[in-house]
């Protein structure tokens, strides 16, 4: 082999090495816009279709019977948020006090078993938490209900709102709590007026942001808060909810409830994107929630 | 709380051994007998029992799901994961083409979401300039906050017709004879379900992927590069082959989420109980039957059946999830 064959080969191979490289950082590239498609086209066709119908009675009105055009989703915004409140009542302090117990508490056998335990909680597919309300709540209660609803979200919550409490009190330093329990301060006071209340804005943005994932979830609510055509009776009745008012109003062929689906869409993606934006300013935090 | 009649000067009766003891293993371990504090002692077991009772929890999901599908259990046992026969007006119960559609569906969102997942997070992590990559991550995040039902929306009335009129067509013109692009082009379907799936997913896996590969030292990457390495042999050699193990983690954690996913699905697939060949063909999962027939059931076999839908939906997602977890775990160091 001469040099200038071994040059050549070289330059060959690394004209074919360098155009490999090209070509998967081009391909690398395509990717990230690809995944990105999807949220602009979401994006723009919520926006389009659901701009058109959005006036006051959508928010003041509840809904006509079909084929009769205008009314609103009054009711199942109110619905949305008495079962996000209720929720909230459940999942809030559970999430919160399993979570300080996980964090101040945690290096034991029994807590890493919790920690399992949240982890998998966390991963039980939202209709099968529905599901068991459904045996846990309904059943006994004789009927759907709101309150079946705001348990099943609640559930949701605890595990979220748990890991991320622990994580951020696992950010406060450990002399923090030395230098409390030095001054002859008992240790429960030491978690929840020291730790806790110097963790408090970032536990509140882990709350928001499970509130932002819990007020779109649906399958839960279908056999627990089922839906309401009008304002709800009370907290024993059945309760409409935002979600499940989309998804009734986008299976039959029908203009106006059609439309009326996508102006939910909108303001429930609105409520939930704004949610989240606010919460990572509130406080950067990487990525909790959904995860 | 009865301890807040413990005031601070309470809090120094303990003597400065059992203080200091207790300031040494503050986050070490519960406090035993020796913690003197009343108080101490009720937060301790408020806390633990907020703990524990969510492990509690998980168990009575079982427990009330296997007490719900306890009749359809037993009149119907085994068939029921092999029969295909589902007809709630003769009683005929079997899960066969839900467990398909189930296993199918999540089969191709995975196929379209994992290459597209890593490829982000080796963009994100790799090449892209810092302020891209946050801007980019950060919409990738956002991704993942859309409702499910917002998704079902979109991919009922623009990802569907799109899949109908456009994809479909093609794909049967060029790779019709495979029985999987088969038949006629209905939009919604087992195509459009792995789609929506697929979009789900990608902030999941590509998420992990990327706190996976930011574990791997600079050094790695620096020693390829030095050796002479393009940009993506760098990639290829000192980032992806160092973190198949998270890597893999992150995408059976993806799956858990895929087999798991109802709304979107239920608005997408097409709800048809028949196993088909074809992805184009409609079809239905574990998830999406439950959401269609559970609220509307009345006979006591109907709803025990459905649970049981539920139960094996349950079962099939915790195992993968707790595989996942291990595998996350072991790339993570530990627990977390």
């Amino acid at each position: 082999m001469t040099s200038a064959q071994l040059q050549g080969y070289l330059a060959v191979g690394y004209a074919k090495r360098k155009f490999v490289d090209r070509l998967m950082r081009l391909l690398l590239l395509v990717a990230a816009i690809v995944a990105l498609t999807p949220l602009f086209s979401v994006l723009f066709y919520v926006l389009s279709r659901g701009l058109g119908n959005l006036n006051w009675a959508f928010f003041t009105e509840v809904p006509k019977p079909i084929g009769e055009s205008g009314g609103g989703m009054a009711n199942a915004l109110v619905g949305t948020a008495t079962l996000v409140g209720i929720a909230s009542m459940i999942g809030v302090p559970w999430g919160i006090a399993a979570g300080v117990y996980l964090s101040e508490y945690g290096r034991s056998r029994v807590a890493n078993m919790v920690r399992f335990g949240t982890d998998m909680l966390a991963s039980v597919p939202s209709i099968v938490i529905g599901l068991f309300v459904y045996a846990l709540v309904v059943v006994p209660m004789g009927g759907f209900s709101a309150f079946a609803g705001g348990v099943a979200l609640g559930i949701i919550m605890v595990p979220t709102i748990a890991r991320n409490t622990e994580e951020m009190l696992r950010l406060v330093p450990n002399h923090i709590r030395e230098a409390g329990l030095a001054l002859g301060l008992p240790r429960w006071k030491v978690i929840l007026r020291i730790v806790l209340r110097g963790s408090v804005s970032a536990i509140t943005t882990g709350i928001m942001l499970s509130i932002a994932r819990v007020a779109g979830e649906t399958a839960p609510l279908l056999f627990t808060a089922f839906n309401n055509r009008y304002w709800h009776q009370g907290l024993d009745q059945p309760i409409a909810s935002l979600p499940v008012q989309i998804f009734t109003y986008a299976g039959p062929p029908d203009e106006v409830w059609n439309g009326q689906a996508w102006t939910g869409a909108l303001v429930l993606l609105f409520f939930v994107l704004v949610l989240n934006v606010t919460s990572r300013v509130f406080f950067r935090s990487g990525s909790v929630g959904r995860e | 709380m009865k301890a807040g009649t413990l005031e601070p000067t309470a809090g120094m009766q303990g003597t400065w051994s059992t203080r200091m003891r207790a300031a040494a293993r503050i986050t070490t371990a519960a406090p035993g007998r020796k913690d003197r504090h009343l108080g101490d002692r009720v937060f301790f077991w408020l806390m633990a029992l907020a703990g524990i009772s969510v492990f509690a929890l998980l168990a009575l999901i079982g427990v009330f799901l296997f007490t719900a599908s306890y009749p359809s259990i037993r009149t119907l046992g085994w068939s029921f994961i092999w029969s295909k026969t589902w007809d709630p007006n003769s009683g005929e119960f079997g899960a066969l083409a839900f467990i398909f559609g189930t296993v199918v569906s999540s089969l191709v969102a995975m196929v379209i979401a994992v290459p597209l997942s890593i490829g982000i997070a080796l963009f994100l992590n790799e090449l892209a300039p810092r302020s891209v990559a946050r801007v980019v991550g950060f919409l990738i995040e956002m991704l993942a906050a859309i409702p499910s039902v917002v998704y079902g929306l979109w991919g009922f009335f623009v990802l569907a017709p799109w899949l109908r009129t456009e994809v479909q067509p093609f794909l049967g013109e060029w790779l019709g004879f495979l029985p999987l692009f088969s038949g006629p082009p209905y939009g919604v379907g087992m195509l459009a379900a792995g789609i929506i799936l697929a979009i789900m997913v990608i902030p999941t896996i590509s998420t992990l992927s990327r706190e996976v590969f930011r574990a791997i030292p600079r050094a790695n990457r620096e020693a390829a590069l030095a050796l002479g390495a393009t940009r993506w042999e760098t990639m290829r050699l000192s980032v992806l082959k160092s973190s198949r193990v998270g890597m893999f983690g992150a995408v059976i954690l993806g799956l858990g989420r895929a087999l798991g996913e109802t709304m979107a699905v239920t608005m997408v697939i097409g709800n048809s109980n028949e196993i088909s060949a074809s992805l184009f063909a409609p079809a239905q999962t574990m998830a999406s039957i439950i959401a269609n027939e559970y609220a509307e059931a009345i006979d006591v076999t109907h709803l025990s059946a459905l649970a049981q839908v539920g139960l094996a939906l349950f079962a099939v997602t915790f195992v993968i999830n707790a595989i996942a977890r291990l595998f996350i775990w072991r790339v993570k160091g530990g627990l977390r």
